[in-house]
């Protein structure tokens, strides 16, 4: 069967990642990456063999056959796009916090009902990689309050991540409450220059309602085989602990090495986590193919 | 040499000391007395700044919008500040503290990641607050960079920049340096705040005074995170001995830690580092030795401890003439 073909807007450090991944699924292919005039990002998709080009959305627009179309670029930028895409009838996977759709965390809350949407959010790096936790812990023993701590090597914090890091932790905190189920919500962002660079790294405080710590953990234990399946790299590093009411938890994210370095885990897990959605789109239109 | 604005955070970094527990009455007492001292900039809220209060860093007993309606309440002429570090705090929570009384922001960051920073800094300034970029951990990356970063400050609009030595690991040689750099590329004036962990906070603040920056931050008796920032107290007294311009007075900035600040800290059970009585030692140039006389003879007539030694200093008296103390302290009795 053939591969459903893709678009990508904006050939930054996300854009460009997401060709590697792409390039490997079973069932996309990245047709066209597009930006709004001539960059080393396009330069580089070149390099690659991937079609590009330097007149933004609209030549995404043109083309019948993309049918997913990945959104790396701004907050802003998205708002604009995001009409123009709905009324072109493609599937779109925000990778801004501009969050037009709802938020989608695989591993939590994709359904049939949300392949059915035009646009969905994938919340932050932060959020893929702490509101699974979060979620697995509210089922297990109620969430009155989430608190994260996400720690993110410098070099793998983008320019539109620094504009805008007050956008990171209001819409990961949201996320926190909306998906993973926690009642209030907190979230701290750290960026630290270390070299060489640090893992992603995020501590997960849960201040929970019922404290069986045995649950705790085997829900937490099976929510990261799941997570896995679509992050290799993902790995806790202290299983839940528990003092008083309050349950820490800490995990870390490899990269797989993609576009950067395997310390840029925060970009690998969102990006996964959009081509694991595209990918489930995608069956679906081949029809029949079951969602996983 | 040109004129020093102090800050002093005994009500923001001296909250680590006191694990956030400040109460409003603390608040009050202690800003109020800041305020009547001249100080300049008070700042205050929990150590790690606005919305800091969590499991990571602890909770604060108050919010930091009630602590900030408490002083406001009290505050005649020093400005408000609070502390906003980008990735804890928001432009929205400045927002709020500007409502309930904030006049100045400190937005800090590490100091490789000033570019963070961009969106909290225009935002103050177009609140009308003053804006002061707070560059921390300054030790950790070299002039270069740290002047590359303070520049994007300055770009943003920052009022002032700072070198914040936030471990406590700067030698003064490091503070001359870095804030040499600093005043040579920015056009906006440079500021100062150290820690005490290696004994050098003072000797450090004066390097930095010396390097041309004009803003220094102290706490009351030394308050603060590891050993403490530079005393304000001690700070004024050198600066008075130095003939350095400022807009503290000497003993209303000592009242403030005696009076205000050590009754919060026996409340809840700490003492705070700066012994008063031997800074005035010091600054009156009187034998060390004559401290616990003087405290006994200012005792005795009922005087100000700090009028005696400064009396002796005026007179030379040199080591082994405590006799001299009883005589100064009961002749201040009878001048009253």
């Amino acid at each position: 069967m053939e591969k459903v073909k893709v678009g990508i807007i904006g050939p930054g450090n996300i854009g460009l990642d997401l060709l590697y991944k792409l390039g490997r699924s079973e069932y996309l292919t990245p047709e066209l990456i597009v930006n709004v005039r001539p960059s080393k990002g396009i330069d580089y998709a070149n390099k690659m063999g991937i079609r590009t080009s330097t007149e933004g959305v609209d030549a995404i627009l043109k083309e019948e056959d993309i049918k997913i179309v990945f959104d790396c670029t701004s907050a802003s930028a998205h708002f604009v796009h995001a009409p123009l895409l709905k009324d072109s009838g493609k599937f779109v996977l925000d990778l801004t916090p501009a969050a037009v759709g709802p938020y989608c965390v695989p591993a939590v809350n994709m359904t049939e009902d949300l392949l059915n949407l035009d646009n969905v959010n994938l919340v932050t790096c932060a959020g893929q990689a702490t509101v699974p936790i979060v979620a697995a812990i509210n089922q297990a023993a109620d969430v009155s309050y989430a608190e994260i701590v996400s720690s993110i090597s410098s070099k793998s914090a983008g320019p539109g991540t620094r504009k805008n890091i007050d956008e990171f932790t209001v819409t990961t905190a949201r996320a926190l409450r909306e998906v993973g189920g926690a009642d209030d919500s907190k979230v701290i962002i750290v960026l630290n220059p270390a070299e060489p660079p640090i893992f992603m790294r995020n501590t997960i405080y849960t201040k929970v309602k019922n404290p069986d710590i045995e649950k705790i953990k085997e829900a937490v234990d099976n929510m990261v085989k799941k997570i896995k399946e679509y992050v290799p790299g993902y790995e806790l590093l202290l299983e839940p602990i528990i003092q008083g009411d309050v349950v820490t938890t800490m995990m870390q994210v490899e990269g797989l090495g993609d576009y950067l370095p395997v310390y840029s885990g925060n970009l690998d897990i969102i990006n996964a986590a959009a081509v694991n959605i595209a990918e489930n789109y995608a069956k679906k239109l081949m029809g029949g193919v079951e969602v996983v | 040499m040109s004129k020093i604005f102090l800050t002093d955070t005994t009500l923001r970094d001296g909250s680590h000391t006191v694990s956030h527990q400040f109460t409003i009455d603390d608040i009050k007492n202690v800003a109020k007395a800041l305020d009547e001292a001249g100080i300049d900039i008070i700042e205050l809220g929990h150590g790690d700044g606005l919305t800091g209060s969590t499991i990571n860093y602890g909770f604060s007993k108050y919010s930091d919008y009630d602590l900030i309606k408490a002083a406001s309440s009290v505050i005649k002429n020093a400005k408000l500040a609070v502390l906003l570090i980008p990735g804890i705090g928001t432009v929205e929570d400045l927002v709020k503290a500007k409502e309930c009384g904030a006049t100045a922001v400190r937005v800090a960051t590490h100091c490789t990641e000033a570019d963070i920073s961009e969106q909290h800094i225009r935002a103050a300034k177009e609140m009308g607050l003053f804006t002061v970029g707070f560059l921390m951990m300054a030790h950790l990356t070299d002039v270069d960079r740290l002047v590359e970063e303070a520049l994007k400050m300055e770009s943003y609009g920052a009022d002032v920049v700072y070198a914040t030595d936030s471990a406590g690991a700067m030698l003064p040689k490091d503070v001359t340096e870095k804030i040499t750099a600093l005043r040579k590329n920015l056009k906006i004036p440079v500021g100062h705040h150290s820690h005490n962990n290696l004994g050098v906070a003072i000797s450090n603040s004066l390097a930095a005074i010396e390097a041309g920056a004009t803003y220094i931050d102290g706490s009351l008796s030394g308050l603060g995170a590891g050993a403490g920032n530079t005393s304000t107290d001690t700070l004024v007294a050198v600066l008075n001995r130095m003939n350095i311009d400022h807009n503290a007075d000497l003993y209303k900035t000592m009242d403030a830690s005696s009076k205000a600040l050590v009754p919060a800290l026996q409340s809840k059970g700490l003492h705070p580092h700066t012994n008063l009585d031997a800074l005035m030692i010091g600054y009156s140039g009187v034998y060390s030795s004559f401290l616990l006389h003087a405290k006994r003879a200012a005792e005795r007539f009922n005087v100000d401890v700090r009028d005696v030694l400064l009396e002796l200093g005026r007179r030379k008296a040199v080591g082994g003439q405590e006799d001299w103390i009883i005589e100064v302290a009961s002749n201040l009795a009878k001048n009253r």
